[in-house]
């Protein structure tokens, strides 16, 4: 039994189409087997909603009179510095930048409390930021300074655009130290006091096509609220990742750059964040339509937590000097009950990635489809597999020989 | 007579700080005091977080002795409150909670709050990284 995309979208229009999400696909495969799932689902919605590090928005303010070129300049939106190494009026703000006063770590654990993340919350929001500008000025572009309040409606274009984002399956992190540690991940207590995950697990998007059969680029997505789509393998995107018998990572694998108009999205799904101790960033919300084309895409979709392997890892000594080591490999299954076993002692967890957000993302995508508001597409091209000879990555020393 | 138990927060000028104040309450109101958290901050102020079961009217009688001791008082009642538009029931603060006032509640994975287990160690504040966990004033 095969479908196109064309055929489900025909579907859809029709109002026939059967959308369940990647949680509800379980049970549903589970009763009726695999041939008999595959003709009644047309597609599976997945969704996740978790701090992703990656990401950034693309500004353009509109001139001034006269005009001034931020391009080599310095740039401030509520004292965040913004990136302005383009055009006149084009600047780049990441959800890592953080005010030149803020003290980081200098009153060890740092705050963080704003950064370039509540930024780009506080504008999807609506709200007025304060814009200030010094620019060296050219006989075309005069101005020199320019201090005054911009929103999203004011501004020409706010276009979200996020390098790396979706890790397909994540570290669980661990600290095996004798000292309290403050990482991306969170605070981690010494002696393997605590765990914390980040991934969605069975409604993780990348972990149900995890051999990117149906995502690719160009594929149409929900982020941050909105509609966005897949533009680019995410940096650092490693297919090669070992892999259990069901084709699932067992570690960081693929990735996904996205991107969309900042304008259409919205503040409840796309949240600054800001980490004790380690600096800022945004909790981005993606959720990505597999169409069910044959019986192998559905058999992915299928996924349970229980067989869904993370590897744990010690962020006090392992994962800053890179040694490949492991402390143990745990399911989402076990990591969501709330406690896990490492050597003998039983550890509790905690996820910095929202599961109930991220079912809220999936069925949210799953009434859009129904509505008829939100149609599938094909991917332009697929993004690189196993097999696909793309390049491995390498430490900087390697590089340099 | 009606018996009750609450949590009070007691804010110390530098001159209060060395009084037996819990002695006081023991002794004269016949109160059973535990003691939540206790802390002196660098200009010899203090902090103290007390539980306070007994009869009611004696409670309400060493309120107004700690007022008389210029003890500034406060009821934890709603101290720290969980801003639910701001929460996104990711988790990273559970395992900081010492009395699992946060929790989650599965299999929904929501995180929950109850006020009523909270002791406002405020470990909860920074450690979220939506900053939702809010200090009532």
């Amino acid at each position: 039994m095969t479908k196109t995309i064309a055929e489900i979208n025909e579907k859809i229009k029709k109002g026939v189409a059967v959308i369940v999400t990647a949680e509800e696909v379980i049970d549903i495969v589970a009763k009726n087997g695999l041939k008999k799932a595959a003709k009644m689902v047309d597609v599976v919605t997945t969704g996740t909603f978790a701090p992703m590090c990656s990401s950034g928005v693309f500004l353009n303010f509109g001139h001034s009179k006269p005009k001034i070129k931020l391009g080599g300049g310095q740039s401030f939106l509520n004292d965040i510095p913004l990136c302005t190494s383009i055009a006149a009026v084009d600047a780049f703000l990441g959800v890592g930048a953080l005010p030149n006063d803020d003290p980081r770590n200098k009153e060890y654990p740092g705050h963080f409390n704003y950064g370039g993340g509540h930024v780009i919350e506080d504008l999807v929001s609506g709200k007025d930021l304060q814009f200030k500008a010094t620019a060296y000025g050219t006989d075309c572009y005069p101005r020199k300074k320019i201090d005054t309040t911009i929103n999203i409606k004011t501004i020409n274009q706010a276009t979200l655009f996020n390098i790396r984002n979706c890790y397909q399956n994540y570290n669980v992190a661990a600290n095996v130290s004798k000292k309290k540690i403050h990482t991306y991940l969170g605070v981690l207590k010494p002696n393997l006091g605590n765990v914390n995950y980040c991934s969605a697990g069975q409604l993780s998007p990348l972990l149900n096509d995890p051999h990117y059969k149906t995502i690719g680029i160009g594929t149409k997505i929900f982020l941050g609220g909105g509609v966005g789509y897949v533009a680019w393998p995410g940096t650092q995107h490693n297919p090669y990742e070992a892999r259990s018998k069901n084709g699932i990572p067992t570690g960081g694998a693929g990735t996904l750059a996205v991107i969309g108009d900042l304008k259409q999205m919205s503040s409840k799904w796309l949240r600054g964040v800001s980490m004790l101790g380690y600096g800022v960033t945004m909790s981005v919300s993606i959720g990505i339509p597999i169409p069910i084309l044959n019986e192998e895409i559905l058999k992915y979709t299928a996924v349970k937590d229980e067989d869904i392997y993370a590897p744990v890892v010690d962020y006090s000594d392992d994962y800053p000097n890179r040694r490949p080591h492991i402390l143990a490999q745990v399911s989402y299954a076990e990591l969501k009950s709330g406690k896990i076993k490492i050597k003998g002692k039983e550890v509790p967890t905690a996820s910095l990635s929202s599961y109930s957000k991220a079912l809220e993302i999936a069925n949210t995508l799953k009434k859009w489809i129904e509505d008829k508001k939100f149609f599938l597409t094909e991917p332009v091209a697929l993004i690189p597999d196993v097999d696909s000879g793309y390049p491995k990555g390498q430490t900087l020393e390697e590089k340099n020989g | 007579m009606d018996n009750i138990k609450k949590t009070i927060v007691l804010n110390f000028s530098k001159s209060m700080v060395y009084k037996p104040i819990v002695y006081h309450l023991v002794k004269d109101y016949d109160l059973e005091p535990n003691i939540l958290k206790a802390s002196i901050n660098p200009n010899e102020e203090g902090l103290l977080v007390l539980e306070l079961k007994g009869k009611r009217a004696n409670y309400e009688k060493s309120l107004k002795f700690l007022k008389e001791q210029n003890i500034k008082i406060e009821s934890v009642e709603q101290e720290i409150y969980k801003n639910e538009d701001k929460c996104t029931h990711c988790g990273a603060c559970i395992n900081f909670c010492p009395t699992d006032a946060l929790y989650v509640e599965r299999p929904s994975m929501k995180i929950k709050f109850n006020s009523e287990k909270c002791i406002i160690c405020e470990e909860c504040i920074l450690k979220c990284p939506m900053r939702a966990m809010e200090l009532k004033v």
